[in-house]
């Protein structure tokens, strides 16, 4: 399809390489791993090989430390449930503010169960605390799960040496990067991370698959039980075809991973300088000296992001916004709140995410585009007089709630 | 994405009548910032008249939120202040050839927009006591403030009452557990606690209205509809009620129109609204035959 697609973390194009390497494993190699004859034992040994690529990109010690599962969200849910069924003694939980659905709808449903839930709070640009962090950091605690990068900003966590903390305080360490594996280099052998989350989609891998890190010695409850799949960790099945694939995505990913921080990086800064530069009243929200070199979260004020969002499709541009009216909820991205960015603001940020295949071709259209749209939609806002917004715009224009 | 139809595109992209409004006298300016929506709605109306000559919107939000702006315009221009203010929600987003459920309330931001311009206009103060909260039933867009309240006045200890009450819960079921949440929340603090499978209150039927009055009322909103569906060589004939079920059959342009099932849905509010009862309005098989041929 044509068209620039800006909303990579939302999800990846599937790399031409990665389908070749899986196609097999839908007709000749069929076979179920588990099998005796040898239709099974070919595919055992392409997943063998799939979570040997895995392995190094994470830098973990032992393959036996990748679980394959179904997606980013499946590996939340056993990493966080795992940990509170291994400690029964434990009943409280940290996480933050800002974290995914996938762990924040999770914390709120085991808060109904009866455990305690800690979120940490973060300041204007996105950051944590780690007073407050190490303040809570008791032997009630059964397991901290912080993002690795913010899916909305980009900006990332100490989650290094948040994990150093956790493990001197007994209690285990989950971290969800699925936005950032692929993108920044891990050596998970040389830290304390118990438990990380994988999901293929976001690196060039197709959907539908995803990867528990469990290190060696982490004490581990299965949220599927069933057959010895993945050594009776996760039962089902393995997800074969798609297992190949990510395999092969993992090691194009640790190739790609200096281009990534570099040219991606550059086209990214560029995309960025130029539609600042040409829009008033605009910003980048989160923190843009520590964050993904993919992504960058802009806010336009006095306008609504899902409106933008429509003029942008209508130019073929792909991004996404943290506006209410994206998602069918009542509030704007809660990312966007908890960094206190106001509602003027929040409602009108976008996010754009680049790829290691945009071209700078594509940037420089999108600059050159972006401007005409913020310029026709502030035409219609209440908040706008001219090319500026109304003085003291939240006094002329301060609606009865409806 | 939002499935918006081609209506709503085209009065996203070319908006009517967007824009200040020079000798405006009457102003309404409604929404919610933190919602993302907001709306200001400027008349000029003729005082011998009453009649509104120019009507002008700018409006904060989303793609729904500036087409139901634009249509509205549209709508009302012409029309005296009283011919204006019979002018719904629903008809705003009729006129747009319908909104997803999650985004019916930008119509309503539009109805009300409209009532505190009137009431600015006639030098009164409008004041409004619709809250909106987070969108529970996505099959008839009913929100957790007003299930809440339901509950609250009726007494409410069931999701088949909540259904009954509200029509919240009687399409996919796919909320009941958001719908059970709230009757915890709600039968705690009046001391009792929920149990799921209680048989629900008593048929929420209108008082006193026989099968035979029944029929004839659906009759009467199957007619009210009838010009509407004509104008567009259409036509819908009642076939059959079975209990809570209503069979009706689409004919003419209306048998296998793409925007059937919306029409219906439409026609399934109009007369939820009217029978004060939760209804499924269920096209026949000779319908659905003579769409089979329609298009084989």
């Amino acid at each position: 399809m044509e068209g620039i697609y800006f909303d990579n973390n939302a999800t990846t194009r599937v790399d031409e390489a990665v389908v070749e390497a899986m196609l097999p494993y839908f007709t000749e190699q069929f076979g179920n791993p588990s099998s005796m004859h040898s239709f099974g034992n070919k595919v055992g040994l392409a997943i063998k090989k799939a979570r040997m690529q895995v392995q190094e990109l994470l830098g973990a010690e032992h393959d036996s430390e990748i679980i394959f599962t179904s997606c980013g969200t499946e590996s939340d849910s056993t990493a966080l449930i795992s940990a509170l069924k291994a400690q029964p003694e434990r009943k409280e939980i940290i996480t933050t503010t800002v974290e995914h659905p996938a762990i924040l709808t999770l914390c709120t449903h085991l808060e109904k169960e009866g455990y305690k839930v800690h979120l940490l709070k973060v300041d204007g640009k996105g950051r944590l605390d780690l007073d407050e962090y190490k303040k809570l950091l008791t032997d009630q605690v059964a397991v901290v799960s912080v993002m690795w990068a913010n899916n909305e900003t980009g900006t990332f966590f100490p989650v290094v040496e948040m994990a150093e903390l956790a493990n001197a305080a007994g209690a285990m360490f989950h971290t969800d990067a699925v936005q950032a594996v692929g993108k920044v280099p891990l050596n998970l052998k040389d830290t304390k991370i118990d438990m990380l989350s994988v999901s293929g989609h976001k690196l060039h891998a197709p959907k539908g698959i995803g990867v528990l890190y469990l290190k060696r010695g982490t004490r581990f409850r299965p949220l599927l039980r069933g057959g010895h799949q993945e050594r009776g960790r996760r039962a089902g099945t393995e997800n074969s075809t798609s297992i190949v694939g990510l395999g092969k995505a993992a090691e194009m990913a640790l190739e790609a991973m200096a281009y990534e921080n570099t040219e991606v990086a550059r086209l990214r800064d560029k995309l960025e300088a130029g539609i600042l530069a040409k829009v008033p009243r605009s910003f980048v929200t989160g923190d843009p000296t520590n964050r993904l070199p993919n992504t960058s979260n802009i806010a336009f004020e006095f306008i609504e992001g899902e409106a933008i969002l429509l003029l942008l499709n209508k130019f073929g541009i792909a991004a996404s916004s943290g506006s209410a009216c994206t998602s069918g909820s009542l509030e704007p991205s809660h990312v966007m709140r908890a960094m206190g960015i106001p509602y003027t603001a929040a409602h009108g940020t976008v996010r754009f995410s680049l790829s290691r295949y945009s071209t700078e071709a594509e940037v420089d259209r999108v600059i050159a585009v972006v401007p005409e749209i913020i310029a026709q939609l502030r035409k219609l806002s209440p908040y706008w007089e001219g090319d500026a917004p109304k003085a003291e715009p939240e006094k002329a224009f301060a609606p009865t709630y409806a | 994405m939002w499935d918006y139809s081609e209506k709503v595109k085209e009065h996203f992209f070319q908006p009517r009548n967007a824009g200040v409004l020079e000798g405006a006298n009457g102003v309404g300016d409604v929404g919610s910032i933190s919602c993302g929506d907001a709306l200001r709605l400027m008349l000029k109306v003729e005082p011998e008249t009453d009649i509104i000559l120019d009507a002008h919107f700018q409006t904060f939000g989303c793609g729904s939120a500036i087409a139901s702006s634009s249509a509205l315009t549209e709508m009302i221009k012409g029309k005296t202040l009283d011919e204006a203010l019979k002018v719904s929600n629903q008809d705003i987003a009729d006129y747009l050839d319908g909104l997803p459920p999650e985004k019916m309330h930008c119509s309503v931001m539009g109805r009300e927009a409209l009532q505190a311009a009137v009431a600015n206009y006639r030098g009164e103060v409008w004041s409004d006591d619709h809250e909106e909260g987070a969108l529970v039933c996505k099959c008839f867009a009913i929100d957790a403030v007003l299930i809440e309240d339901t509950i609250r006045a009726n007494n409410l200890s069931s999701v088949q009452d909540v259904t009954n009450y509200t029509k919240a819960g009687g399409g996919c079921s796919s909320c009941h557990e958001g719908i059970e949440e709230i009757l915890v929340k709600v039968m705690t603090e009046r001391g009792e606690s929920f149990k799921p499978g209680t048989p629900a209150k008593e048929e929420a039927k209108p008082a006193g209205m026989t099968n035979l009055q029944r029929i004839r009322k659906i009759e009467t909103v199957l007619d009210a509809i009838r010009p509407q569906l004509k104008r567009d060589g259409g036509d819908i004939e009642l076939v059959d009620v079975e209990g809570k079920t209503i069979y009706v059959n689409m004919k003419g342009a209306c048998a296998g129109c793409q925007m059937e099932a919306l029409t219906l849905q439409g026609i399934q509010q109009k007369l939820m609204e009217e029978l004060k009862e939760f209804i499924k309005i269920v096209p026949t098989k000779a319908g659905a035959l003579s769409r089979a041929t329609c298009h084989p």
